[in-house]
């Protein structure tokens, strides 16, 4: 497989910095709005009602003394109607914050459930269209960490944080208005205390971010030990490694939990401090409000002052709790970063326009388009206002190829390759000669930097890549099966497949005899990666999956590696019969697997040192020869 | 007891134990956590206690400061009430301060118990787990479970004290009306435990669909090439938005239940409002109370709301971790498939390995077995070859040599005594092997070379590289022996990693060595000169080699013909060729077609 040294671990550091927090946030707003804009007016109405309920029950504390209580206060017979009636009013608008408050509960559970499964979906879908690059130069657990961990801080920020500062943002702004409409004086003595809400938790908060950059860091230390130890845990056994790995692993668990509780500590006294603080304002508010009632000349009544001491807390609470969350809103706005990196990503981009057509053979000798399944294919063209059908065989040709992963740092050097239809091509050479990355090619997983490759006459840059790679079967070294039955994992080369269609396959691949032998056979569930089967026998599998795809061209990447000879023997006599008459290339580093090729090529950093058949090559005395030779000099 | 009752009751049971066991591992940050509830009520006790305050700083500051024109009383509780904020402020920082302390320390022992124990697992329970799980069993649970803690030990007792206070100083300000108080908590009460009851059942299914999508990504991720080549992606993408929708489905299920609570809560808190101002102000009238007493009244009612509110949060996280942490026990209480024995021998004393009447099977009892009936007599010193199809079961008879698996039926026998009666370290210490899937660890060349003998000098570590013909690539990296390995080798070429591996093996100085397929991806040329070189480096030790090329084991004293999980044959090479009509094949084969094809030294790669 394509290694791309070096590329890895520059992306592995730790990135955590955000340059502009409110542009992300409000990017993460507007994703969330493209496809909930009404639903999210609609939870803005309830928001905006229910706090405007919930503010009458404040408001009413004052009507309820001043215009109810006082009046009454030593009277003979109290007239309790005035006050009942106001009670139900009261009532009524309680009502309507409850109904209210349960419709924004839906509506935003909606709208935060749904944008996950947006953001999931769309996350997923753009990342299979990235380009193979991308999975070559990022490590996959970092990919992965976009679902399992930013995906779900992303959850609580927008199912609590972003409903709470909307929240926030209605509560206050209403409650500031009454607050200013009661007394101007006092609501600048609650705004004050605020803002020295806002310094000190910036000031703490600020302490503790040192921390939780340290704490994050030490904790993908922690990670990073654990899924190489976890990962390498047999040989860990078998050089009866244990007690130096739990050392290792101390040490660093250590230090993560010093990080860890230095960052929660900081964290845990932010909201006392705040809600403390609070008190002080209630203080500082009664204490102003009575100078003011005694004064007697700002026009305020005990009732108002009794009402604003309520305003001014929930004036002041939302903001503090929101102060409070700003850790962890920060951190789920590092994660939506790196979602967004990643949608941001180009996709693998497609502009060829040729496509690949069924065709069959007219009265009058031309090939025709059609949906039957005819085992015959061509290459539709479009030429302006008609179509061109050019018969597809397997012709496939590099011309003067040159290819490089890296900048600077070329792979292939001037690849010329004529492989006519039909006929079995197999690179050998050593690993890093550059035998992978040919195949890499052809499929267009990578694009050439100079020279051409055609495939029919065509040049595989206009041809779409979805149907290129419909033509071409692969076989990879390294198997990769998927959580579902063994038929499930056959059929995934081509997903009508019959189940006889598959079992047909499987039989060809020498495949057939072992999963017969599983507990369920065809249906036996494969789970991890089909953990319980020897690599052979995944090959087989993979085989099988290539084999049930019927295409054009194969391409065989030490596809038989880990098979024993016989068996391989016999996987070769099956493939042989169905790859009559079409292209094959192979890559191996047996001989007994490329011996009878029509065309052997040998590479060598990057170049074709040497071409011919099997015989040709042994006449030739060169490097095949010693090769060879080489392989039974010893006996 | 009906059956669902005994299955609420079996997992109610099962709950107890899972915090049990987590529980267990709190160990010397016992003190902080119990510690930091108590804190948190003395905080909430003062938090509750300045409402009160603030009743009578109105009643008699502010109202009696009206009629008289006096700030004494205004000040006095001002000061009152701010000695009180200021102890509340120092009881809430030292919670706050000891729950950091303690969850977080409570998580590191976590971590560490869990790593500790998967250490004494064996290969079978390795195989059960996946590695992608246990490193996210090991991380993102741990971290869930610190979170619920923390929130346990500082929030989960604020909100039910909070409540009782509450219900105490109303209690003390005016009976009757604290009757409403516990009408409305009793109620609300009822509207929680439903919730809980109907959500955790709904929770427990979201994490399964949650754990699915998530093995479709990681799937995904890892076979990229396979996706691309057979241009699946749109099968891919809609099987994956098939399975986003159904955890979008029971996520919603849950959240419909879920937004029943915050309108539930308000309604109480909105009807103790009205029945609360209809009371107090008959009793104001009445001059049964004050009207400070009235807005500390209010004052209550909202801190009943917030504790009701904060408990839910603390449930949703709880819940949240309740998977987690079963997840974490699941690692915790896995019993080791290899044990320890009671008196173990703690000397090898020979090479010798006999295997009798062996059979074995991966999941015991499936009926699926791997080996059967094996009988093998192997001397002390002899050179072993293993041969035989895909999954005819050489790699299984070897793993039970160094006890990587127990045998079902029968004994496997190293010097004489049966590999259940060594100390596991002394027998692995002496069984040397390299297995099919090596890997490297990240640190240098020559680290990497230690894991075989921590004390091994430097020279050592280079001759057991000589032997395995790595020597030569070693000292043309940058660095040579101090060159530095990438996590699982990734900087070297598969043959590279094979011979560093088998010199790691080698270093050992074994009495048995066994290398399963350990030169597949060596050249031919170079895997003959590793042998050579074996059979003087380790003369006296016995030697057991699995290959696919019968160029590998042709040289052995006697070659093991594996074959659907039994010993066909064992015998010398000639005598198999003249015998045994499999390996015959076998070789033919190979002979015929040309044995493999790479070049002569790899190393020059480097």
């Amino acid at each position: 497989m394509a290694r791309i040294p070096g590329s890895r671990r520059d992306r592995m550091k730790v990135d955590e910095k955000i340059e502009h927090p409110v542009r992300m946030l409000f990017r993460v707003i507007r994703y969330v709005l493209k496809k909930y804009k009404w639903l999210y007016l609609l939870a803005l109405v309830c928001i905006a009602i229910a706090a405007v309920a919930s503010l009458a029950g404040t408001l009413f504390q004052k009507v309820l003394i001043d215009d109810y209580i006082v009046p009454n206060i030593g009277a003979e017979k109290p007239d309790f109607i005035p006050l009942l009636r106001a009670l139900s009013v009261l009532a009524c608008i309680f009502a309507v914050g409850v109904v209210v408050s349960y419709v924004q509960q839906r509506v935003l559970a909606k709208i935060s459930q749904g944008s996950l499964k947006v953001i999931r979906d769309d996350v997923f879908s753009h990342m299979e269209k990235l380009p193979l690059r991308y999975f070559d130069t990022h490590p996959h657990g970092s990919i992965m960490s976009v679902y399992t961990n930013d995906v779900d801080t992303l959850r609580q920020l927008i199912s609590s944080s972003l409903p709470e500062i909307l929240q926030t943002a209605v509560t206050v702004s209403i409650t500031l208005v009454s607050m200013i409409a009661m007394s101007g004086w006092l609501t600048l003595v609650s705004i004050g205390m605020v803002i020295v809400s806002f310094f000190v938790t910036a000031h703490v908060g600020g302490g503790a971010g040192k921390y939780y950059v340290a704490q994050q860091q030490n904790l993908a230390g922690v990670n990073g030990y654990i899924e190489e130890m976890i990962n390498g845990q047999k040989v860990v056994k078998v050089f009866n490694h244990e007690a130096e790995s739990v050392k290792g692993f101390e040490e660093k668990n250590e230090k993560l939990r010093i990080s860890a509780r230095k960052a929660n500590g900081i964290a845990n006294i932010l909201m006392p401090i705040n809600g403390n603080l609070g008190h002080l304002s209630y203080v500082l508010v009664a204490v102003v409000g009575a100078l003011l009632l005694t004064g007697g000349t700002a026009g305020l009544t005990l009732g108002t002052l009794v009402s604003f001491l309520g305003l001014n807390k929930s004036f002041s609470r939302p903001i503090r709790q929101l102060s409070a969350q700003i850790n962890s809103i920060v951190l789920a706005l590092a994660g939506a970063k790196r979602i967004f990196t990643m949608i941001d990503e180009e996709p693998e981009v497609d502009e060829g326009k040729v496509t690949l057509v069924r065709v069959e053979t007219g009265e009058d000798g031309s090939l025709i388009e059609t949906v039957e399944r005819t085992g015959r294919w061509a290459w539709k063209q479009d030429e302006g206002d008609s179509f061109r059908l050019i018969p597809m065989q397997g012709d496939v040709r590099f011309n003067g190829v040159n290819f490089e992963y890296r900048d600077n740092h070329p792979i292939l050097h001037d690849i010329d390759i004529y492989a006519y239809p039909g006929q079995k091509i197999a690179f050998v050479g050593s690993t890093g000669a550059g035998k992978t990355t040919i195949t890499n090619l052809i499929n267009r997983f990578y694009d050439i930097k100079e020279g051409e490759i055609l495939y029919d006459g065509i040049d595989i840059k206009t041809i779409k890549k979805d149907d290129l790679r419909h033509s071409l079967g692969i076989v990879l070294q390294e198997t990769n099966l998927f959580t579902g039955t063994v038929m499930d994992n056959i059929r995934y080369g081509r997903l009508d497949a019959t189940d006889e269609e598959c079992i047909r396959a499987a039989k060809l691949a020498n495949a057939d005899s072992f999963i017969c032998r599983l507990p369920d056979g065809y249906n036996t569930m494969l789970k991890n990666d089909g953990a319980n089967l020897s690599q052979g026998q995944r090959q087989l599998l993979a085989i099988s999956r290539a084999a049930v795809a019927d295409p054009p061209v194969l391409i065989l990447d030490e596809a038989t590696s880990s098979v024993d000879t016989r068996t391989e023997l016999l996987v070769q006599q099956g493939m042989n019969s169905i790859m009559q008459g079409r292209t094959t290339f192979v890559i191996a580093h047996r001989l007994s697997t490329v011996k009878d090729s029509d065309c052997i090529m040998v590479l060598e950093h990057g170049r074709i040192i040497e071409r011919g058949s099997h015989e040709e090559l042994l006449a030739k005395q060169g490097t095949y020869y010693s090769l060879y030779s080489n392989n039974f000099s010893e006996d | 007891m009906t059956k669902s009752a005994l299955l609420i009751y079996n997992s109610a049971e099962r709950q107890r134990d899972m915090i049990k066991t987590l529980l267990g591992q709190v160990k010397q940050y016992k003190k902080s956590a119990i510690l930091t509830p108590v804190f948190a009520v003395l905080e909430v006790l003062m938090e509750t206690l300045i409402p009160y305050m603030a009743a009578l700083l109105i009643d008699e500051g502010i109202e009696v400061g009206l009629a008289y024109g006096s700030m004494d009383a205004i000040i006095k509780y001002g000061v009152i009430m701010l000695g009180m904020a200021f102890l509340s402020l120092t009881f809430a920082i030292t919670a706050g301060r000891l729950a950091a302390s303690a969850s977080t320390g409570f998580a590191a022992n976590l971590r560490s118990a869990m790593f500790r124990k998967i250490q004494t697992y064996s290969f079978a329970n390795i195989d059960r787990f996946s590695t992608g799980g246990l490193i996210t069993r090991l991380t993102t649970d741990v971290t869930n479970i610190q979170q619920a803690f923390q929130m346990s030990t500082r929030m989960a007792v604020r909100a039910p004290v909070t409540l009782i206070f509450s219900l105490i100083m109303c209690f003390v300000i005016n009976r009757r009306i604290s009757l409403i108080f516990l009408g409305a908590i009793v109620f609300l009460g009822m509207i929680l435990v439903f919730v809980v009851k109907k959500v955790s059942k709904i929770f427990a299914e979201v994490f399964i669909k949650y754990d699915e999508l998530n093995t479709g990504v990681q799937e995904n991720i890892s076979a990229i090439r396979v996706v691309k080549a057979y241009v699946r992606e749109p099968f891919e993408t809609e099987k994956f938005q098939k399975a986003s929708g159904l955890l979008y489905k029971v996520s919603m299920k849950a959240e419909k239940i879920m937004a029943l609570i915050p309108p539930g809560m308000m309604l109480v808190v909105y009807a103790l409002t009205i029945l609360v101002s209809w009371f107090a102000a008959r009793f104001i009238m009445g001059g049964e109370m004050t009207t400070g007493e009235l807005t500390s009244l209010f004052s209550y009612i909202m801190s009943v709301m917030m504790s009701l509110m904060m408990l839910l949060g603390v449930f949703a996280m709880l819940v949240m971790s309740l998977a987690s942490g079963k997840r974490i026990v699941e690692v915790l209480q896995e019993e080791p498939a290899v044990k320890e024995p009671e008196n173990p021998v703690i000397e090898v004393k020979s090479g010798d390995i006999v295997f009798e009447n062996v059979s074995f099977s991966y999941r015991a009892g499936d009926g699926g077995r791997t080996l059967s009936d094996i009988d093998l007599q192997i001397k002390s010193g002899e050179t072993i070859g293993i041969i035989g199809g895909t999954g005819s079961g050489k790699s299984s008879l070897v793993n039970l040599i160094s006890r990587l698996y127990d045998v079902d039926e029968g004994c496997v026998k190293v010097g004489g005594v049966d590999v259940r009666g060594y100390e596991l370290s002394v027998l692995r210490d002496s069984v040397s092997v390299v297995l099919q899937k090596n890997v490297l660890f990240s640190g240098t060349v020559l680290e990497n070379l230690r894991w075989g003998r921590e004390d091994a000098t430097e020279e050592e570590c280079r001759r057991a590289c000589l032997a395995a013909a790595a020597d030569e690539f070693i000292c043309k990296m940058p660095d040579g022996y101090n060159s530095r390995i990438e996590q699982g080798g990734s900087n070297v070429s598969g043959g590279q990693r094979q011979r560093l591996c088998i010199a790691r093996a080698l270093l050992k100085s074994p009495k048995i060595l066994v290398l399963d397929d350990s030169t597949s991806a060596v050249d031919t040329a170079t895997d003959a000169k590793i042998r050579r070189a074996m059979r003087e480096y380790i003369p006296g030790t016995t030697k057991l080699i699995i290959a696919q090329r019968i160029s590998s084991v042709k040289d052995a004293d006697r070659i093991i013909v594996m074959d659907d999980g039994r010993v066909n044959a064992f015998d010398t090479h000639e005598n198999l060729l003249k015998t045994n009509e499999i390996y015959r094949e076998i070789y033919e084969t190979q002979m015929s077609m040309g044995g493999d094809f790479d070049q002569p030294a790899a190393g020059r790669e480097a």
